[in-house]
């Protein structure tokens, strides 16, 4: 792959790279639990909550366990357990 | 207007800048620069320059402000000297990386310490490896010329690198001369607005800056090296069509003056090239064989313009006002670099002169001269570093 | 690609980053892009956020980003909004996202001139209290007594000296429109301050507390429980200066002792191993006690946020 002139990036490049392989535990969201309020999605320093069809789904394409949306969920129903490698 | 007019050096070189419309112009202060930021800035006071003018509180940040207006697609501006110079080093060498154009005037004058404000070149030659294109200009007409190529040169989407035109302080800034100047719009044929291939734009979200690994690293160096080599046609190519617009052609790269039938070829860069014409021309009278090559595009360097001006003569005597304390003069050296090994090829004499301010004249051209002559008569191989009008009374 | 196709178009700065786990920076990074919205250009000096959001070839941001040096994140800034300006894109805001080793050590005099000039940037301080991208070292705002690589705790030795720099105040003093402090431990806060600081154009400073798990020492999971503990005891303290004036307050209502906050990181410590520690610790209660006068954090009222200065 050719390199650019001056370095220059197209940005949103980093989605290539997937994160997801740094984890050591990972979360698992319990949907019955879940209010959506949100808070999970928000905390979430690699953009790895989404909301799919009003559902909170984890992406574990870049995921990398650190277990903030476990540890900040007000009904607790985020769990982290440990990766299977 | 097309017009003559007398005056300063740097408000010739202020016009220049005028004439080529930066959006961009950023200003610290330095002894001899002052009066080309003063000017622009008069400009600005009196609403005759629409440049956004910025004052900024280090030459670190003067260079700064340039960068990241060339980042986001605007023609930009400053100057600076010596100390400036140096503090701006970092910030050039990452927008050389970056590929950011802009324009820079290095005002030359030694650097500290001892601490002074009389001229030579060690400012910008320290500069040399930074990727910076750098031009030195003879005259102050020159230096109007030069800036307003340096632009086009800079924004070449084959170029892409900061250009800096270089010119000897106190003689060329604060100097008076005749000069003539191009129609507004000649200039703005010869120089049209900046059209980057990239700027920071939120409607193609790029990312400058990135941090690179060593599978990379040499590639993005080579590129840059690749295009000031392929640079070189580039900018004989302004310069030549510069020189029909104004009438006025300094050559090329180098200029190479009664270089046919020389023996001894003088190497020099800036306004020192009047002088030592006129002492070719005295010596000339007096029969010895002697030439000039004025260089005018350091970096790159045109050693194939060099070569072809000098292939038979037997000894160059390269005027350095600079040094690599430790080493030699960096003319010197980068001549030697290209010459070293060719069969016959003339020995290389490096004098380190002028340095501090301290006066070149015909006197001291003669007897420069003088010595490369004994110099090729005892046939050397190699000439050890010299150092013109040295006085030994005063070493400690 | 596709679930973040369907992720919120607020999102600018998306996943693939390089950031530790649990990162305080990153969120509040993303925070700070969702309040500005994507007209803007975000210029970065050298620091953890540079470093782990652009290694060459991969790129988090979908707004257009520069890094240009570690000294000049507001010169080059002040250099992007001259060129904006100069072409008539002045809808395009300029924004700076730098840490605390540049912004308050060795980019501060780069700050000062652009704070003076009055150029319209937005100086964000994404601050973790040293330089961390290389470790851990200390800067100017390490805070007092914290353990860092070249200041470390040790048998002669608590640890830094000095205050943290208050670089808020400092900041404020150039006479700019609007200062806040916020922290990552409150998002909604922390939206609305820079929110508010885009609605004025000059220069603009938001400082923002972002807990780092990998060198402040506590669990992947905890930066914003710790932010929220720093807050609640008085040495994180979150405000708005708008010109020149202490405009706005985040009251603290039981204010916790410092040794909450400080028991809970590896880089505080040794105050609670060493001889002599107990007094230290009172020291930095004072501190906190020191800020809650200084800025009337104390709760009296039974709302938030009240408007009165102390």
């Amino acid at each position: 792959m050719k390199i650019s002139i001056g370095a220059v990036v197209k940005g949103g490049t980093s989605l290539d790279y997937f994160t997801g392989s740094w984890r050591d535990q990972r979360p698992t969201i319990d949907t019955e639990f879940c209010k959506c309020c949100g808070v999970c999605e928000d905390v979430c320093p690699d953009s790895a909550v989404h909301v799919v069809d009003d559902v909170y789904v984890i992406d574990y394409d870049f995921c990398k366990g650190c277990g903030l949306c476990a540890y900040e969920c007000p009904v607790d129903a985020i769990k982290m357990t440990e990766e299977e490698k | 207007m097309a017009q003559k007019r007398v005056l300063e050096g740097s408000e010739a070189v202020a016009l220049a800048v005028k004439a080529c419309r930066p959006h961009v112009i950023s200003a610290y202060p330095i002894s001899p620069q002052t009066h080309i930021v003063e000017a622009l800035a008069r400009m600005k006071a009196d609403g005759e320059i629409e440049s956004e003018y910025v004052r900024v509180e280090s030459e670190f940040s003067a260079a700064s402000v340039v960068s990241g207006a060339s980042a986001a697609g605007s023609r930009a501006y400053t100057a600076s000297a010596s100390q400036g110079l140096l503090l701006m080093t970092e910030v050039l060498y990452a927008s050389v990386g970056m590929r950011l154009p802009f324009v820079l005037t290095g005002v030359n004058r030694s650097i500290s310490a001892p601490i002074t404000i009389q001229v030579d070149q060690q400012d910008t030659v320290s500069l040399r490896d930074s990727g910076v294109i750098q031009f030195y200009v003879e005259s102050c007409q020159e230096a109007y010329d030069v800036h307003l190529a340096a632009f086009k040169v800079a924004e070449d989407p084959d170029i892409l690198l900061p250009v800096m035109v270089c010119m000897d302080g106190w003689i060329l800034t604060h100097s008076y001369e005749t000069v003539s100047f191009l129609e507004q719009e000649a200039v703005d044929r010869f120089v049209p607005p900046f059209n980057p291939p990239n700027r920071l734009d939120p409607k193609d979200p790029k990312t400058w800056g990135s941090y690179a690994e060593e599978n990379v690293l040499t590639e993005f160096k080579f590129a840059i090296h690749d295009a000031l080599q392929k640079g070189k046609d580039k900018i004989r190519e302004v310069f030549a069509e510069l020189a029909r617009i104004t009438g006025r052609d300094y050559g090329g790269l180098i200029e190479a003056y009664r270089t046919q039938g020389a023996d001894i070829v003088l190497v020099a860069m800036g306004s020192v090239c009047g002088t030592v014409k006129e002492a070719v021309d005295v010596l000339r009278e007096e029969g010895r064989k002697v030439g000039l090559v004025k260089i005018r595009c350091y970096r790159p360097f045109p050693y194939e313009d060099i070569w072809s001006a000098v292939r038979e003569s037997k000894v160059l005597a390269v005027l350095d006002a600079n040094i690599s304390l430790g080493s030699e003069g960096a003319v010197g050296m980068d001549l030697k670099a290209k010459l070293c090994g060719i069969r016959n090829g003339p020995i290389v004499c490096d004098w380190i002169s002028g340095l501090g301010g301290r006066e070149v004249n015909i006197d001291t051209i003669r007897r420069i001269v003088g010595e490369c002559e004994r110099v090729r008569e005892c046939g050397q191989d190699i000439s050890e570093l010299k150092w013109a009008g040295l006085n030994p009374a005063l070493l400690p | 690609m596709e679930t973040q196709a369907i992720n919120r178009r607020d999102n600018l700065f998306v996943s693939g980053h390089r950031a530790c786990h649990g990162c305080g920076m990153a969120i509040a990074v993303r925070h700070i892009l969702k309040a500005t919205g994507q007209d803007v250009i975000v210029v970065t000096p050298t620091g953890c956020l540079e470093t782990f959001s652009s290694p060459y070839g991969y790129s988090p941001w979908l707004v257009p980003w520069i890094h240009h040096l570690f000294e000049n994140g507001p010169a080059v800034a002040s250099g992007v909004a001259a060129a904006l300006k100069a072409q008539g894109r002045e809808s395009c805001r300029v924004v700076v996202i730098g840490g605390d080793g540049s912004t308050f050590d060795i980019g501060f005099g780069s700050l000062s001139g652009m704070l003076e000039r009055g150029d319209d940037v937005l100086y964000i301080c994404v601050d973790n209290g040293a330089y961390m991208n290389t470790g851990g070292q200390r800067s100017g705002a390490s805070p007092t007594y914290s353990s860092t690589t070249t200041d470390p705790a040790g048998a002669a030795s608590f640890g830094k000296r000095q205050l943290k720099k208050n670089l808020p105040e400092i900041v404020a003093a150039h006479g700019i429109p609007y200062v806040a402090t916020a922290s990552v431990a409150y998002l909604k806060d922390l939206q609305k301050k820079v929110k508010k600081a885009m609605e004025y154009r000059g220069p603009r400073y938001i400082q923002i507390d972002t807990p780092c798990p990998s060198v402040w020492g506590f669990g992947s999971d905890r930066a914003l429980e710790i932010g929220r503990l720093g807050v609640r005891c008085g040495l994180v303290p979150l405000i708005e200066i708008e010109n020149g004036q202490l405009k706005r307050v985040r009251k603290i209502t039981d204010p916790l002792p410092v040794e909450d906050y400080l028991k809970a990181q590896k880089r505080f410590r040794h105050l609670f191993s060493m001889p002599e520690g107990g007094g230290v610790v009172a020291e930095i209660q004072k501190q906190a006690d020191g800020n809650i006068a200084k800025y009337g954090l104390l709760k009296r009222t039974v709302d938030g946020n009240a408007e009165t200065p102390p």
